[in-house]
């Protein structure tokens, strides 16, 4: 049952062939018997799952169910969930407990979808590994000594290991698309504005993004139609409806016009993600699509951009974490700013400090227009850049990363080589266009996967596109072997 | 040594939205510590503020009565510090490209010459929450009710020349936000309240000396001593060779003292940066065109109309001007009387004000009701009461024993004016008094006062006096 797609699952709950406590349950054993290796979730939610899959039946019975009724999902754990904790992968909210759901929660929640628990992460989704968790690393399903990226690992790895088939998860950087390359399975973010971010503990507001993982692009396409769309709350989230994505899919991608970026082949791409890459647009080549080179001459200067800009807007944005309200408070402090100082120091981990001191200097007085705002210029001619490709073709395709799954530790004293794991997605952030990452083959026993890059809103043709390379292949299907 | 004080004022008022600038929480004051705050206010991980479309009216409603130019599209930032009162650790506000700018306001003070002061900017910004350093022994309390209550901060250019002059700007501001029905005014509830920067220059120099920053005050009298103290306190440093340094400042009323809160070598770095959870806001000039037209009648020109259509003195036009509620209710009080304009404005600025004055309340919750009011002008003009005896009608009315009528009927202010029943009175004075009559009749005119007033005493008060003098007058003509 772990193994079936979401189209499957509604089969089976409709027919009766199975309950959604059944799956469930089912779920919940397979955490129980695997989730001790992996260390993919923070927080495990049985009961109330089971409490969602119970409403769930009683829907399916009366049919009174929608196409996400009764199937299980996880939470990256930056979501929040009324009463349920929200870590963020930080000791500094350890023990805070949301008060509110999340925009997303609230809706998945509504279409009847059973909550297992909630993912492991790096801490404020900042890192490329899931290592700098508080709750210790995420491991990789293919292969346990390795990292599944970061910085939505836990849900990366519990989607490939089929501990459930759906997880949310978010991208700022690229902590969607490079762990779901590194895991083999298949995670969209969505354009900038296309997923509420109300309730998603803000990491750099300008840039992130909620959006799905699972293991097709199929079963993405049921996920993100159901969290998509106009949040009130949210004044980024933008009016406008959300389109059919699962009903697009079949549609053909014969006159498909892919741009290929000479700059994603530069140095520093391993020949095995090279070729596995290389193999997967000749795929799309058979189907009908046409290659063409495109230039994105700033693409180069993402990383420095990206590492300007979000921590600029992390240190303003965590500056609430002050001890005061919630979360973290260090104790028997001698002063307010003993108290501030020693609550900050003592909750968060190394990454974060490091993102908050480099943020505070660029947005400082005499150092603002030399980094902030140059970056901000930057920004637009990264995106000007997307906007000229895309004038010739209609996606843009590549590398998700230049390498595999590294080891545990292989990067964590490094952190320049760990920021370069995100070379290829951090312009698509600082554009704000959505991307996908799909599965392409192995190397050395790895997963790699290809990034598929649209033009604003372009969802719909990401996922087609997506599914018919899907149709024609099987790499998605691979269930990995680090794991029974 | 002559010197100069220059004067900048930044205002902050409070804009009289029911909910508060970025979330759906009420701004009621007074409320039970925190119960007015909500997961927006407390900055819970996760918020999002979301801009109340009302305070963007009410900046562009100020912006146009002060002759200001709206900014098509203005720009909230992140003002970045730690304060345990400052929920996110940043305050939201306008920094680089605020919503109102560059605007002129003229201000004449009824006893001063008038002068011009240019305002710099007007910007959109959310309030702190408090502070409560005395309710837990040994501990702090946070109270975020009044965080995330809209405030528009009006920052003038630094034109002042005086203390006076500081505080006649700040009273034109005052009246002009509550002209416009944006913000209650109410200072002791710090829904209105001011900085000052005070600098002192040798008088006939255009360089700016050194400022102080003055916070917080929260009364007209406040920043007139706060500003006088701090000017006196400049020159007298100065004088003997010391020299001002750039620092904030608190007054002390109590002590009646300035002093030093912090200087600029401990200055934040506020790290101010476009906020992106903020779209830009865009006006459109038809928006602006919409505003406009609905804009009410603004004090400078209603002072005109009250000149010119009931033919008031421009001081006293001035006064009844000042507070929109009192000029509201002297134009109800007359357009129900029909009387002199000039007397009800009188009353309503002398005696009136008097009543309002001891029992400190505002005309909007005065006991006399316009029509009430009106009531009394009638039976002064038509000579029922007199003008001492109208004195006891006003505050029989402000006691709550009932219109002007009852006040007179039960008080028995009613001035005798029957001429028969009067005729008689006279005629009882003029018998008893034949050596001031001899002395009238020689041409001592003056001793007509002595006879009325006996007239009067007789009379018990009642007697209309002018009446008095008439019948006293032709009884004794030749």
């Amino acid at each position: 049952m772990h193994d079936k797609s979401v189209s499957d699952l509604q089969r089976g709950l409709r027919t009766g062939e199975f309950s959604s406590v059944e799956l469930v349950e089912t779920c919940l054993a397979r955490i129980e018997a695997l989730d001790g290796r992996l260390n993919s979730l923070i927080t495990v939610t049985g009961e109330r799952a089971l409490v969602q899959a119970r409403a769930a039946d009683k829907r399916l019975a009366t049919g009174d169910a929608g196409p996400l009724t009764g199937i299980p999902l996880m939470h990256k754990d930056i979501l929040c969930t009324r009463g349920v904790r929200t870590s963020c992968g930080s000791r500094m909210l350890d023990n805070f407990i949301a008060p509110y759901d999340a925009t997303v929660v609230e809706r998945l929640d509504a279409a009847g979808m059973c909550m297992l628990g909630k993912t492991n992460m790096d801490e404020f989704a900042m890192g490329s590994s899931t290592e700098s968790s508080y709750y210790g690393p995420t491991r990789n399903p293919w292969s346990l000594d390795r990292v599944p990226g970061g910085s939505s690992g836990g849900s990366a790895a519990a989607v490939a290991a089929r501990l459930s088939p759906l997880a949310t998860c978010t991208d700022t950087g690229g902590s969607i698309r490079q762990p779901a390359a590194m895991c083999g399975i298949t995670g969209i973010k969505p354009t900038y504005g296309r997923v509420s971010r109300y309730g998603l503990v803000a990491f750099a507001s300008s840039l992130d993004q909620g959006g799905v993982m699972a293991r097709s692009a199929e079963d993405a396409a049921f996920l993100l139609a159901a969290m998509a769309g106009f949040d009130a709350r949210d004044s980024t989230s933008i009016e406008r409806p959300v389109e059919d994505y699962p009903a697009v899919l079949s549609d053909s991608v014969a006159g498909l016009r892919i741009g290929i970026p000479k700059e994603y082949f530069d140095q520093g791409l391993e020949s095995g993600v090279a070729e596995r890459v290389q193999e997967a647009l000749a795929e799309f080549e058979r189907l009908g699509a046409v290659i063409t080179d495109v230039s994105l001459p700033h693409a180069p200067l993402s990383i420095p951009t990206y590492y300007v800009v979000a921590p600029a807007e992390c240190s303003s944005n965590l500056s609430r974490y002050d001890g005061v309200r919630f979360g973290y408070r260090a104790e028997n402090a001698s002063d307010l700013l003993d108290m501030y100082k020693r609550s900050r120091s003592e909750g968060f981990g190394a990454e974060v400090k490091r993102r908050i001191m480099v943020g505070t200097y660029v947005l400082s007085a005499g150092y603002y227009d030399a980094y902030y705002l140059k970056a901000q210029k930057l920004r637009r001619r990264i995106s000007e850049d997307f906007q000229k490709a895309f004038e010739r073709v209609d996606v843009i395709m590549g590398p998700t990363t230049p390498g595999t799954a590294f080891k545990l530790g292989e990067k964590t004293d490094d952190p320049i080589s760990m920021y370069l794991c995100d070379v290829y997605t951090t312009g698509v952030n600082l554009a704000g266009l959505p991307a996908a990452s799909i599965p392409v083959g192995f190397t050395d026993g790895l997963p790699v996967g290809l990034h598929l890059v649209g033009n604003y809103f372009q969802e719909a043709r990401l996922l087609n596109a997506a599914h018919q390379y899907q149709q024609a292949s099987d790499w998605h299907l691979r269930m990995p072997r680090g794991i029974a | 040594m002559h010197w100069q004080a220059v004067i900048g004022l930044e205002i902050h008022a409070q804009l009289a939205t029911r909910s508060k600038i970025f979330s759906g929480a009420a701004t009621a004051y007074g409320a039970e510590p925190n119960t007015q705050a909500c997961a927006v206010d407390l900055g819970l991980p996760g918020v999002l503020p979301v801009l109340n479309a009302e305070v963007v009216n009410m900046a562009v409603m100020f912006g146009l009565a002060i002759d200001a130019q709206i900014a098509g599209r203005s720009i909230f930032a992140r003002k970045n510090y730690f304060y345990p009162d400052l929920p996110k650790g940043y305050q939201i506000s306008q920094f680089e490209l605020p919503i109102v700018y560059d605007g002129r306001l003229e201000v004449t003070p009824g006893d001063a010459a008038p002068f011009t002061v240019g305002v710099t900017r007007a910007h959109l910004e959310e309030d702190a929450g408090k502070s409560l350093h005395d309710a837990f022994q040994g501990m702090t309390g946070i109270d975020l009710n009044r965080a995330g209550t809209p405030l528009l901060e009006i920052v003038s250019e630094p034109e002042m020349h005086s203390a006076a002059q500081a505080v006649a700007y700040m009273r034109k501001i005052h009246s002009i936000v509550r002209y416009l029905g944006i913000c209650d005014g109410n200072m002791q509830e710090g829904s209105f309240r001011c900085d000052a920067n005070v600098s002192v220059r040798p008088a006939g120099t255009s360089t700016l000396g050194t400022r102080a920053e003055l916070k917080n005050l929260n009364s007209f009298r406040f920043v007139e001593r706060a500003i006088d103290i701090e000017i006196e306190r400049q020159i007298e440093l100065l004088e003997g060779g010391g020299t001002v340094i750039q620092e904030t400042r608190l007054y002390d009323e109590i002590r009646d003292e300035t002093r030093s809160m912090r200087s600029k070598e401990d200055a934040d770095d506020y790290r101010y940066f476009p906020d992106p959870d903020l779209l830009p806001v865009v006006i459109s000039e038809d928006a602006i065109a919409a505003i406009r037209a609905a804009l009410p009648e603004l004090p400078d020109a209603r002072e005109r109309r009250l000149i010119e259509q009931y033919a008031l003195g421009a001081e006293l036009a001035g006064q009844l001007v000042a507070n929109r509620a009192v000029a509201d209710y002297f134009e109800s009080t007359h357009g129900l009387a029909g009387t002199d304009a000039k007397l009800t404005a009188n009353w309503i600025t002398g005696e009136l004000a008097a009543h309002l004055n001891k029992h400190q309340v505002g005309v909007d919750a005065c006991p006399v009701t316009a029509e009430m009011l009106a009531g009394l002008m009638v039976r002064i003009t038509d000579g029922t009461v007199s003008s001492s005896g109208a004195k006891e009608v006003l505050a029989g009315m402000w006691d709550g024993e009932g219109d002007a009528d009852s006040v007179i009927q039960a008080r028995g202010l009613e001035q005798m004016s029957d001429s028969g029943e009067l005729e008689q009175a006279v005629d009882q004075v003029l018998a008893a008094n034949p050596s001031q009559v001899e002395q009238y009749l020689a041409g001592k005119t003056k001793v007509l006062g002595f006879l009325v007033g006996q007239v009067m005493k007789a009379s018990a008060g009642k007697a209309n006096p002018q009446r008095v003098g008439e019948i006293i007058k032709s009884k004794l003509s030749p």
